[in-house]
């Protein structure tokens, strides 16, 4: 791999750019390999990079059916935060956030990460005692985080409709300052290329169409490249969790759904930071192209097809133009959908399964963007010891069963 | 935007309705026999089919009625629509693409 630098721009440029090395090879699936990502969105990306670069393990493949980053890596609104409520999950959103500050030197690959702060708005009584609990419970567990008036959101946020006369009052919010935002495509190309540096094999337009085990234990998939071997097989596909479950022989605690985003066309600087509400239900950044990048909630039913309903955008749009009512002249310029896979607690599952040698990352149902690293590096670390580390352990399967579920519905201010 | 056959009110939009999930999952008849992992199945696990998938509707700014449609996860057709005590219309019987085989 040739180091990104200002040099190799300077070089580069005398080229016209013509000769740039190709991020990654493309290589032909071997007959086995120590362990097989299925996906190659961020999570599973990291997860390779982190088992080959911390745990030695480089004889590793990672199938994709589709391009890197088609999944929901390359369709969120790129949310980076870390404060959730509860000890275990800001534990490990607050490790992926540490790691998103140092990620595009680790990588060598510029992921824009931008610190510019995320607002959730509180717009009653009660939305003001959660946002406060959860400012002090984020303190305790050393996430930075403020509890802010209204004054001071709206000298934050001048746009921002803070009159007393709104339909949702904006009574104060909550601030993380390290929060922000980052370039979601570069974060699945900057992990794809280090780990094919590291020689992980990165293998796109290969769809796994089974899973093969050998009475408890997992030996193989299908795919449509053929058949592979391997005896450890971590599977991170979001969205079709529980086909590739199926394909198992196991079920799993989740629903997938439709999940939307849009962006405006572009306009001038007007927002400089991300901006979101549970009441309302929207939350808006604006993108360093300068047009808006806004979303909501899912789609209420199960849904593979990528596209949601029209009564969502009419909900998300009514929701954007309460907080901001100078942007009902703004054009809305695109629109799409992902499949986010929704776990009862809101809470992912980094997890050995009942099958040896078969793992499974998934559930971040709308807010996975924000974990990629750690959980690359969590579910890195559970495959290479066949354990999860403490950080991740919290997140087993094993948590239906006992009942220790992590509640984060509501509590996380907004679900993204 | 979806359209549902209210069995009940006819055909309207998918406003009026809200979605209920996974349809025809039977409460156990002794909870206290269950195993840990029999409870968390019932109360945890679902199909989550990419295909046609049984599930239930509340037509809630309609006549408040639930129902059960079928409904392909991927193209999101519906091929049927039925009541509470209704016989179960048959899945179609058409593979849909990218799901399970
Ligand atoms: C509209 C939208 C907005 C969002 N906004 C935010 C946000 O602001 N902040 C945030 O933190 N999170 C957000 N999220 C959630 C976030 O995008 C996801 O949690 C995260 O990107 C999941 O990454 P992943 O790598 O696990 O999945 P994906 O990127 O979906 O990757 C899974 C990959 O698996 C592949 N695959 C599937 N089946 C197979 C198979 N059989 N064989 C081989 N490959 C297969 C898919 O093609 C896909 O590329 C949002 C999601 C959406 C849809
Ligand atoms: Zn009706």
């Amino acid at each position: 791999m040739k180091k990104y630098s200002i040099f190799s721009l300077a070089r580069n440029a005398l080229t016209k750019h013509e000769n740039w090395e190709a991020n990654w090879r493309s290589p032909e699936p071997k007959k086995a390999y120590d362990a097989i990502i299925i996906g190659g969105g961020g999570h599973g990306l990291a997860t390779a990079y982190y088992l080959a670069k911390l745990h030695g393990m480089k004889n590793i493949a990672v199938l994709e059916k589709g391009w890197l980053g088609g999944g929901n890596t390359g369709r969120n609104t790129t949310i980076v935060r870390s404060n959730y409520l509860w000890d275990e999950a800001a534990a490990l959103y607050e490790k992926s956030l540490k790691l998103w500050e140092g990620l595009s030197q680790d990588l060598n690959y510029n992921v824009m990460f931008s610190q510019r702060g995320v607002y959730s708005l509180g717009h009653n009584l009660q939305d003001m005692r959660d946002i406060q609990r959860r400012v002090n419970a984020n303190r305790l567990n050393g996430v930075d985080s403020e509890l802010l008036n209204k004054e001071q959101v709206q000298k934050a946020i001048p746009l921002l409709n803070c009159s007393p006369d709104a339909r949702y009052p904006v009574l104060g919010a909550s601030y993380q300052a390290r929060a922000g935002t980052a370039r979601h495509d570069a974060v699945a190309w900057g992990y794809a290329r280090a780990a094919d540096a590291l020689g992980v094999d990165i293998i796109q337009n290969c769809e796994v169409t089974g899973i093969r085990r050998d009475g408890a234990k997992v030996v193989g998939v299908d795919t449509s490249r053929g058949y592979i071997q391997a005896p450890k097989v971590g599977v991170v596909v979001a969205g079709n969790s529980s086909v590739l479950a199926d394909m198992a022989g196991i079920r799993m605690p989740v629903e997938s759904h439709p999940l939307q985003a849009y962006v405006s066309e572009a306009i001038k600087p007007v927002l400089d930071t991300v901006v979101m509400s549970n009441a309302v239900h929207g939350y808006i950044s604006q993108s360093d192209k300068g047009d808006l990048v806004i979303g909501a909630g899912i789609d209420s039913y199960n849904g593979y097809g990528q596209r949601g309903s029209f009564t969502v955008i009419e909900h998300t749009m009514a929701a954007i133009l309460e907080m901001f009512p100078t942007f009902s002249r703004v054009k809305m310029n695109r629109q799409w959908g992902g499949i986010v896979d929704t776990c009862p607690d809101a809470c992912p599952i980094l997890s050995k399964t009942p099958v040896q040698g078969l793992y499974f990352n998934c559930g971040w149902g709308t807010g996975g963007f924000k974990a990629t690293p750690g959980s690359g590096w969590a579910f890195a670390h559970t495959l290479a010891h066949d354990e999860p580390h403490e950080l991740n352990a919290p997140f087993s399967l094993d948590r239906f069963i006992s009942g220790k579920l992590i509640d984060e519905h509501g509590a996380a201010g907004v679900a993204h | 935007m979806l359209q549902l056959q209210c069995p009940f009110c006819g055909l309207r939009d998918e406003s009026e309705f809200s979605f209920g999930g996974e349809a025809h999952i039977a409460r156990p008849l002794e909870p206290d026999a269950l195993s840990d992992e029999e409870w968390a199945d019932y109360l945890f696990n679902r199909s989550n089919v990419k295909g046609f998938h049984r599930e239930m509707w509340l037509h809630a700014a309609g006549c408040r009625q639930w129902f059960y449609a079928i409904r392909n996860t991927v193209s999101y057709e519906f091929t049927a629509f039925y009541r509470v005590g209704d016989p179960l219309p048959d899945l179609p019987n058409r593979s849909v693409p990218g799901a399970a085989k």
